[in-house]
């Protein structure tokens, strides 16, 4: 009997313990998450007010609307980046990341939806069993192999399909959209996927049973009704095309010039920052750089809000 | 005689190796409303989706047997977007696409290539008001359709399949969604619609049935185990079966 109660005595402390342990036990797990958490929000904070300090004075010394839309002429000729004469216009690495942006998004979100509708609707499974792994496969080559892929199969073909013609032999601001709609295409098709499947079966249904074709189904009723999770998967695209540097730089081209056509070579933002950061001088060149970070920090921050905007109003 | 218009001989259904049908044979009188009674799983929902073939989109299902749309077999002989567009359905959750009440009625119309904006107006009112809804909805035909209460929407969805002009119209559970109120202004609807259409329901409530249909069939584990006139089943029916049924002894 004695040693019966001293078992239930230490099993009674042992349960004490344990629960008292597993009081700190909680309190600590639940800071390392706070902490966890922190790290982001630093993070975001930190890159924020370096760019802005670094990158805000050299703005405000050039002038704001003279780095990002000004040119200077000098004797007759237009200068737009002469770090050596302190002349700082960006007007030309802004339009040719838009050019491509656009570019790779009217290539890719047609294809990228189409696939999405393939995979989704369409397709036998065991296509869709190699269709899915693919498209995530395409998602995970670093971009240096894309732009390598550009360099060596895109440039040449662009330099033959110009007849030789093109002074950059081919790299071009059309490599630099054809590598970026590739590249955008595994966020806009996987996205664009989970829309699709997200639609309820009672819409399909619906549609089927009034006698549409199921192709009408998909265009009429399936689509619309996945309109903001597909709207997300477009602006995701245009935040990684406009972001992407590695695999620009090695297509296009990367001239400092007004883009006039599309096998022109063109020099986006990023690839400028990417180019000029290894051997800028410290002070107003280097600055610069930030400055045109700031620029495409505030071209991500306002896709970002426009993708809250479109998640929360079109899905209603 | 009466007219048939849907003849089922023989039909047998199976999900894989399961069946859920089992030899099937009915026959359904055109414009009566034909009531499908049993307890969950018993394969009314099933039957009721081999008539305009929505089975078609559940992998696995292999059917054998005929059915007959006025003496053509609907698996053989007729193409199924033809044969959805003759035989109509309203499913067991409204399901209104969302869009605009007038796009959701236009929707079908539009489907079988109607372009014609004075048609399309036409065909929105008119099956509108067949479906006892005009009233409400006349004022919001640009509005969302998902902002209707539950039961206009399922009246609206009534309203889309009508627009189609089908002759069949399948309604598998209507109601079972809706509050006693607007289930009751769904019945009174289906008294009216029998005039130009054949309907055939699936219910769980057996109320329903006795209410609104002229003929009731009562399925049991995949066997239909009597078919006859409502009347006749609820007050003396063939079956011990569908005496304990009815009755409330099980289901």
């Amino acid at each position: 009997m004695e040693r019966v109660d001293n078992s239930n005595i230490s099993q009674a402390s042992l349960n004490m313990k344990k629960s008292k342990s597993t009081v700190l036990w909680e309190k600590f797990v639940e800071k390392i998450f706070f902490i966890s958490a922190c790290m982001a929000i630093i993070s975001i904070a930190t890159i924020t007010i370096f760019i802005f300090a670094k990158g805000g004075p050299a703005m405000l010394e050039i002038g704001i609307f003279n780095f990002m839309f000004g040119t200077t002429e000098l004797g007759g000729k237009v200068y737009l980046w002469q770090p050596g004469a302190d002349i700082y216009h960006i007007i030309t690495m802004i339009l040719s990341s838009i050019y491509i942006t656009l570019g790779a998004i009217i290539i890719g979100v047609p294809i990228g939806i189409l696939t999405a509708v393939f995979i989704a609707e369409i397709a036998p499974k065991w296509l869709v069993k190699i269709m899915k792994p693919a498209v995530e496969l395409l998602a995970g080559i670093p971009s240096v192999v894309y732009g390598f892929f550009g360099l060596i199969i895109i440039v040449p073909m662009i330099y033959e399909a110009y007849g030789r013609q093109l002074k950059g032999g081919g790299n071009s601001m059309l490599a630099a959209i054809i590598i970026l709609s590739i590249m955008i295409l595994p966020t806009i098709i996987n996205i664009s996927i989970a829309a699709i499947k997200a639609v309820p079966i009672e819409y399909k249904e619906g549609s089927l049973a009034m006698g549409a074709t199921h192709i009408q189904t998909i265009f009429k009723v399936m689509i619309p009704a996945a309109k903001s999770g597909i709207f997300a998967a477009v602006i995701l695209g245009i935040g990684r095309a406009i972001g992407e540097t590695m695999a620009v730089i090695l297509v296009a081209g990367n001239s400092i010039k007004f883009p006039t056509s599309i096998s022109d070579s063109v020099r986006p933002m990023t690839a400028h920052i990417a180019l000029e950061m290894s051997y800028a001088s410290p002070g107003l060149h280097e600055n610069s750089l930030f400055a045109t970070g700031i620029v495409l920090f505030v071209f991500i921050m306002l896709l970002n809000i426009a993708l809250n905007f479109i998640t929360h109003k079109v899905g209603e | 005689m009466n007219n048939m218009k849907i003849t089922v001989k023989d039909l047998n259904l199976y999900y894989g190796d399961f069946q859920a049908l089992k030899n099937i044979n009915i026959d359904i009188e055109e414009r009566k409303i034909t009531a499908l009674i049993g307890p969950s799983g018993c394969g009314k929902s099933t039957f009721i989706k081999t008539l305009n073939r929505m089975n078609d989109l559940i992998e696995g299902v292999k059917i054998d047997g005929n059915v007959m749309l006025d003496g053509e077999d609907i698996y053989k002989d007729v193409d199924v977007i033809k044969l959805r567009k003759r035989v109509g359905m309203v499913f067991q959750k409204p399901n209104p696409f969302p869009m605009s009440v007038y796009d959701n009625v236009a929707y079908g119309p539009r489907s079988h290539g109607v372009k014609k904006k004075s048609i399309l107006d036409e065909i929105v009112e008119k099956s509108l008001r067949s479906a006892a809804i005009w009233d409400e909805a006349k004022d919001r035909l640009k509005k969302n359709a998902l902002g209707f209460s539950g039961g206009q929407q399922q009246r609206l969805c009534i309203a889309r399949a009508l627009a189609v002009e089908p002759e069949v119209l399948l309604m598998d559970e209507p109601t079972s969604a809706l509050d006693p109120i607007a289930t009751g202004r769904i019945e009174e609807l289906t008294e009216d619609l029998k005039k130009e259409y054949t309907i055939v329901i699936v219910t769980h409530s057996m109320q329903q049935a006795g209410r609104i249909s002229d003929k009731t069939a009562f399925f049991l584990l995949g066997d239909l185990i009597e078919m006859g006139d409502t009347k006749k089943i609820f007050s003396n029916p063939d079956d011990k079966r569908t005496e304990d049924y009815i009755t409330g002894r099980f289901g």
